[in-house]
C-alpha cells in the first residue's frame, strides 16, 4: 500500500501521468478541435474569397483583441446558457431548451425591471433573480414530466423552446410599457434596472461577467466536492447504479432541470439587463417570433467545454472572441454567415475530436517518454499480475 | 509429424503495453474434442480471436493441414471451415431460427431466396445430429438451449469443419449440458475437430481427448485428459493448489432474518408474473440459496427484496420490521446488503474512482460528508483500510478508475463494501459469475464468513457446483415459483437438474411442511 502510494506520488508530474488526466484530455481534445476547425474554416475562407483570406482570417483570429470588453459582454449569456446544458449533461440529460429557459429568464428580468418600482441598488438584483425564477419554472416543467411520466426531456424542452418563446413575444407586444410598437422591440430599460456597467471604454461589458464566472466556479464546486455532485454524477454515468445506492433518481432529475433552467434564465437576466453603450441607453429585445440563438450556442459551447464549468468558461470566451472577430470580417469583403460557418466547423470537429484524442494522448506518450506505453486495454487480469510479478 | 488439422505456431498477439498471447501454440487434431483452459484474462478468447479472423497476431503463424494460411476475417475462417459458437450468441432475434441459420449464405436465384432448398438441407443435420429445433420459430421465443442449438447448426450449415465453441456450457442445465457434450464427441467422432473453451474442470474431464491450459497469456502445457486429473489441470490453471470443497461446518441458523410472504412481481417480458406467489425464510446462520435456470424469476424476486421494481401483492420482513413499501435507502439502512447480478449495470459506477465506488452506499452518512460536502479524506482513508483489508487490488489504488480493474477485484471492491457496511442479510446474486477459480475461491470463504457471523445469506446462483458447495438449504426456482427444498448433503446435481428444469417438483405442501 505505501509503496503504491509513492509510486504514484513520484509520477505525479511525469509526461506521461500528464497525458493519462481526464483533464489533459479534454483540454488537448478541445485545442484539437480548435486547431482542426480554423484550419478548415481557413480553406473555406480560401474558396469564398482567395484575395483576401490571410486578411479576413487575421481577423477572425485577432479582431476581438480589440474589443475585448465586448468579448466579455457577448460571452456573458452564452457561458450561461453553456453551464445550462453542461450542468443538465453531466446528469446525462440533454436539456435542448436552454433556449425558452433563457427567453422566460429575459422576460421576467424585464418584466420587474419595467413594472416594479423598487430603490436603486436593489431593482437590479431583484430584476436579476426574477430571470432566473423564469428559468427555473421553465426548466421545472420538463423536469418532472421526465421524472414522473418519463417523457423524453429533448422533446418536451423542444416544444418549450416554442411555447417560452411565443408566450413572451405575446405578452411584450401586449404591454405598452414594455413596448415601443413603432420600432417593434422594447423600451430602454429604466436605469435602477440596469446591471452596473464595468466601465471598459466602447463596450457593454457589465458585471454579468463576474456574477456568470463565479456561478461557474460554484457549480465546479457543487459537482466536485459535494454529495449532490456525487449523486448527480454518478446518475449521469450510470443511472442503474446510482438506483441500486438509493439515490433519489426522480427528485435529482427535477432538481438538476431547475438549476439548468436557472442558468439559462440568468443568462437572459444578463443580457438584457445590460446597459449598452450609449449614456442611458439599454439592450432591448424584438419580439419577432424566433428562438434565441444563445441558447444552442450554449449547447456548442458546453460541448467544447467538455461539460465542465470551468471548460464551459473558457470555451463561451473563446466562441464570444472568434464571433467578434469575425463580425470584423466583412471589412474585407466576407459575409457575416461564414463566421458561422467556422464555428459550426469547430464544433462539428469537437464532437469526434474526443476519439481522435485518444490516439494522440497514446502517440505523445508513445514517442515523448520513450515507449513507456499505457498498461491495461485489454484483459487487465493478466497485464496486472505480470506486473506485480515484474515488481 | 502427427496429423494436425490445425496447427497454431508460435503466436503472439499484443494489446497496448500487454501481451494477451505470448509465444502460444496449440495443435489441433483431427477428430478429437481439445479443450483450452485458462482463467480469466489468460488469453484463450484472444487466441480464439486470432483463430477466427478477428485479431491478427504480431508473430506466429497458423497452418491448416500443414499449409501456412492467413486468417484476415471471420470470412477467410469460414472458408477454411472454422466456425464458432460464441459466447454471447450472435443471433438475430427477430428472425426465425432458419433465417438466422442461412444469414450470410442464403441459397437464391437471381437474388431470390430460395427458402424450400435451405429448409430441407436444416432439417436434414437437426435430425442428424439430434438438435432439436423449430425452423420457424422466433429466435426471441426461443430458450436459451435450442438458440445454442441454432449457432450449432449454422456452423455445420457452412460444413465448417473445425468447430469452436466459447464457454457454451454457462447457460444450460446438467441434463443440457449432458447433451451438449454428448453431441461434441459425436461430432469428433464423425471427424469434426472440436475446440472447447471452458474453466469448468467436471466438463473437460467429461468430453475432452486433450486439454492446452494457459496463464496469464503464456503457453502451460497440453495433457492427454485420461492421463490427468481435476487437480493437476486446476494446478496448471492457477500455479498453485485450489481447494475445491468450500471447508464450512454445519450451518447453526437462529432467528428469522428475512421473512418474504407471498410475493408477486409483474414480468417486463410478458403477461404473466415474473415472480407468482413466492414464501420464504431466511435465519441469522445460514446460507439459502435460490438455485434454479437463469430466467425463472429470481432476477425480478431479488429487485423487488431490495426495492429496485415494485411487487404487487406479498409483504417483506427484515429483522422484524416490515419493508414492504421502503425504499432502496430504507431497505438498505434496515440491514440489507446487496452484491447485484451483474456489476456493470448496478453494482459500480463505472467511470468513478474506486474510493467513490467504496462509498456509494454511504457517502450521505455523517461519517462522509458534513453539510453536504464530501470528506475527501474519509472517503480516502476508509476505501483504502477496505482495500488493505479485502485486498482488491488496482493500478492506482484509491484513484484507480473503476473501469480499467479485473473483474475479480471490481467484484472484490463491491464485497468488501456490502459487507462491510451494517447488515442483517447480504444478498449475493451470482457473485462469482465470469470469475476465475482463485477469485470464486475467495468469494466462497466470505460467504460462509458472513454465515458464520450471525448474518444471514441469500444467495442466487445458476452454478450447480456453488449450489452444492456453498449453500446449507436450496430452494428451487422454476418459472416464477418455488418447486422444491433441497438439503444439499442429501441430494445429487441430478436430482437439482430435474427440479430446475420443471420435470419435477414438491407439492406446495411438501415445501411448507419442509419449511
Amino acid at each position: 500500500m505505501q509503496d503504491k502510494k509513492r509510486v504514484s506520488q513520484k509520477n505525479k508530474y511525469s509526461i506521461k501521468n500528464i497525458t493519462k488526466g481526464s483533464g489533459f484530455s479534454a483540454f488537448s481534445s478541445a485545442l484539437l478541435a480548435i486547431a482542426l476547425g480554423l484550419i478548415f474554416g481557413f480553406v473555406i475562407m480560401l474558396f469564398a474569397n482567395p484575395g483576401s483570406a490571410f486578411k479576413g482570417f487575421n481577423y477572425i483570429l485577432t479582431g476581438g483583441l480589440s474589443r475585448f470588453g465586448n468579448v466579455l459582454y457577448f460571452a456573458t449569456p452564452i457561458l450561461m446558457t453553456g453551464l445550462a446544458v453542461g450542468f443538465a449533461f453531466r446528469m446525462g440529460l440533454f436539456n435542448i431548451g436552454a433556449s425558452g429557459q433563457y427567453t422566460m429568464g429575459m422576460f421576467f428580468a424585464l418584466y420587474v425591471g419595467f413594472m416594479w418600482d423598487l430603490p436603486t441598488g436593489i431593482h437590479w438584483i431583484v430584476a436579476i433573480l426574477a430571470g432566473m425564477l423564469g428559468g427555473m419554472i421553465w426548466g421545472f416543467i420538463p423536469g418532472i414530466f421526465k421524472a414522473l411520466l418519463n417523457v423524453n426531456e429533448v422533446i418536451t424542452s423542444i416544444m418549450f423552446n416554442y411555447i417560452g418563446m411565443y408566450f413572451v413575444d405575446m405578452w411584450i407586444r401586449s404591454n405598452s410599457t414594455m413596448y415601443i410598437s413603432t420600432m417593434s422591440r422594447t423600451n430602454y430599460v429604466p436605469l435602477s434596472a440596469q446591471i452596473p456597467s464595468l466601465g471598459v471604454e466602447g463596450s457593454n461589458v457589465n458585471f454579468g461577467i463576474i456574477f456568470a464566472v463565479i456561478l461557474g466556479i460554484v457549480l465546479y464546486i457543487v459537482l466536485e466536492k459535494t454529495t449532490f455532485g456525487y449523486e448527480l454524477k454518478a446518475t449521469g454515468f450510470n443511472k442503474h447504479a446510482a438506483d441500486y445506492a438509493g439515490m433519489k433518481g426522480k427528485r435529482n432529475i427535477v432538481l438538476t432541470m431547475i438549476i439548468a433552467g436557472g442558468l439559462a434564465g440568468l443568462g437572459g437576466a444578463f443580457l438584457i439587463l445590460s446597459p449598452s453603450g450609449i449614456a442611458g441607453s439599454s439592450m432591448t429585445y424584438e419580439p419577432v417570433n424566433i428562438i434565441a440563438a444563445n441558447g444552442f450556442n450554449g449547447i456548442a459551447v458546453a460541448l467544447l467545454g467538455n461539460s465542465h464549468p470551468i471548460g464551459i468558461i473558457f470555451s463561451s470566451f473563446f466562441i464570444s472572441h472568434i464571433q467578434r472577430g469575425g463580425s470584423l470580417a466583412n471589412l474585407v469583403g466576407y459575409k457575416p454567415e461564414i463566421i458561422d460557418v467556422v464555428i459550426a466547423v469547430i464544433i462539428y470537429f469537437s464532437a469526434f475530436a474526443m476519439i481522435m484524442n485518444a490516439a494522440l494522448g497514446r502517440f505523445i506518450r508513445k514517442y515523448i517518454t520513450h515507449k513507456e506505453v499505457e498498461v491495461p486495454v485489454i484483459e487487465p487480469d493478466a497485464s496486472e499480475e505480470i506486473k506485480k510479478e515484474a515488481e | 509429424m502427427e496429423n494436425y488439422i490445425i496447427e497454431m505456431l508460435n503466436i503472439t498477439k499484443e494489446f497496448p503495453g500487454i501481451k494477451a498471447n505470448d509465444n502460444i501454440t496449440l495443435n489441433l487434431k483431427k477428430g478429437e474434442v481439445h479443450a483450452l483452459l485458462g482463467e480469466n484474462g489468460a488469453g484463450k478468447s484472444t487466441l480464439m480471436s486470432v483463430l477466427f479472423g478477428l485479431y491478427q497476431p504480431e508473430k506466429g503463424e497458423i497452418r491448416k493441414n500443414g499449409e501456412v494460411v492467413k486468417v484476415n476475417n471471420p470470412n477467410d475462417a469460414n472458408a477454411l471451415g472454422i466456425g464458432m459458437v460464441h459466447q454471447h450468441f450472435k443471433l438475430v432475434e427477430i428472425f426465425t431460427v432458419l433465417e438466422n441459420i442461412i444469414l450470410g449464405v442464403e441459397p437464391n436465384k437471381m437474388g431470390f431466396l430460395q427458402k424450400q432448398e435451405a429448409r430441407e438441407k436444416v432439417v436434414e443435420l437437426s435430425e442428424r445430429y439430434g438438435l432439436k429445433i423449430n425452423p420457424d420459430a422466433v429466435i426471441e421465443d426461443i430458450s436459451v438451449g435450442m438458440q445454442q442449438r441454432v449457432e450449432i447448426l449454422k456452423m455445420l450449415y457452412r460444413d465448417n469443419e473445425i468447430l469452436i465453441f466459447d464457454e457454451p456450457t454457462a447457460v444450460l442445465t446438467p441434463q443440457e449440458i449432458t447433451e451438449l457434450l454428448k453431441i461434441m464427441r459425436e461430432f469428433a467422432n464423425e471427424g469434426k475437430s472440436i475446440l472447447f473453451i471452458t474453466h469448468k474442470l467436471n466438463e473437460i474431464m467429461e468430453a475432452a481427448d486433450r486439454c492446452t491450459v494457459l496463464r496469464k497469456g503464456k503457453y502451460i502445457g497440453t495433457v492427454n485428459v485420461k492421463e490427468s486429473n481435476k487437480e493437476e489441470l486446476s494446478k496448471m490453471m492457477v500455479g498453485r493448489d485450489v481447494n475445491f470443497k468450500v471447508d464450512k461446518e454445519d450451518a447453526k441458523p437462529k432467528d428469522v432474518v428475512l421473512s418474504v410472504k407471498n410475493m408477486t412481481v409483474p414480468s417486463k417480458h410478458h403477461k404473466n408474473n415474473a415472480v407468482k406467489n413466492v414464501s420464504l425464510d431466511v435465519r441469522a446462520g445460514e446460507i439459502v440459496c435460490l438455485a434454479g435456470i437463469e430466467g425463472n424469476g429470481q432476477s425480478e424476486f431479488v429487485y423487488a427484496l431490495t426495492g429496485l421494481e415494485k411487487m404487487i401483492g406479498g409483504s417483506i420482513t427484515l429483522s422484524g420490521k416490515d419493508i414492504t413499501n421502503a425504499s432502496v435507502r430504507e431497505r438498505s439502512v434496515a440491514g440489507l446488503s446487496h452484491i447485484p447480478e451483474d456489476r456493470h449495470k448496478h453494482g459500480l459506477v463505472l467511470e468513478y474512482s474506486l474510493e467513490q465506488n467504496m462509498v456509494l452506499q454511504r457517502y450521505w452518512q455523517p461519517e462522509f460528508q458534513k453539510n453536504g460536502f464530501i470528506k475527501f479524506d474519509a472517503v480516502r482513508e476508509y476505501s483504502e483500510k477496505l482495500i488493505d483489508q479485502y485486498d482488491v487490488r488496482s493500478g492506482q489504488g484509491p484513484i484507480t478508475t473503476v473501469r480499467s480493474m479485473s473483474g475479480g477485484n471490481q467484484q472484490k471492491a463491491i464485497i468488501s463494501r456490502e459487507i462491510d457496511k451494517d447488515h442483517d442479510l447480504l444478498i449475493a446474486v451470482q457473485p462469482t459469475r465470469g470469475l476465475d477459480v482463485g477469485a470464486i475461491e475467495y468469494i466462497h470463504k466470505q460467504l460462509v464468513a458472513r454465515r458464520d457471523a450471525g448474518k444471514g445469506v441469500l444467495l442466487v446462483s445458476l452454478e450447480l457446483d456453488e449450489v452444492m458447495n456453498v449453500s446449507d438449504r436450496i430452494l428451487v426456482m422454476y418459472e416464477g415459483e418455488i418447486v422444491g427444498e433441497l438439503d444439499p448433503k442429501k441430494s445429487t446435481v441430478q436430482e437439482l437438474g430435474l427440479y430446475m428444469s420443471g420435470a419435477k417438483r414438491n407439492t406446495k405442501k411438501e415445501i411448507d411442511n419442509a419449511g
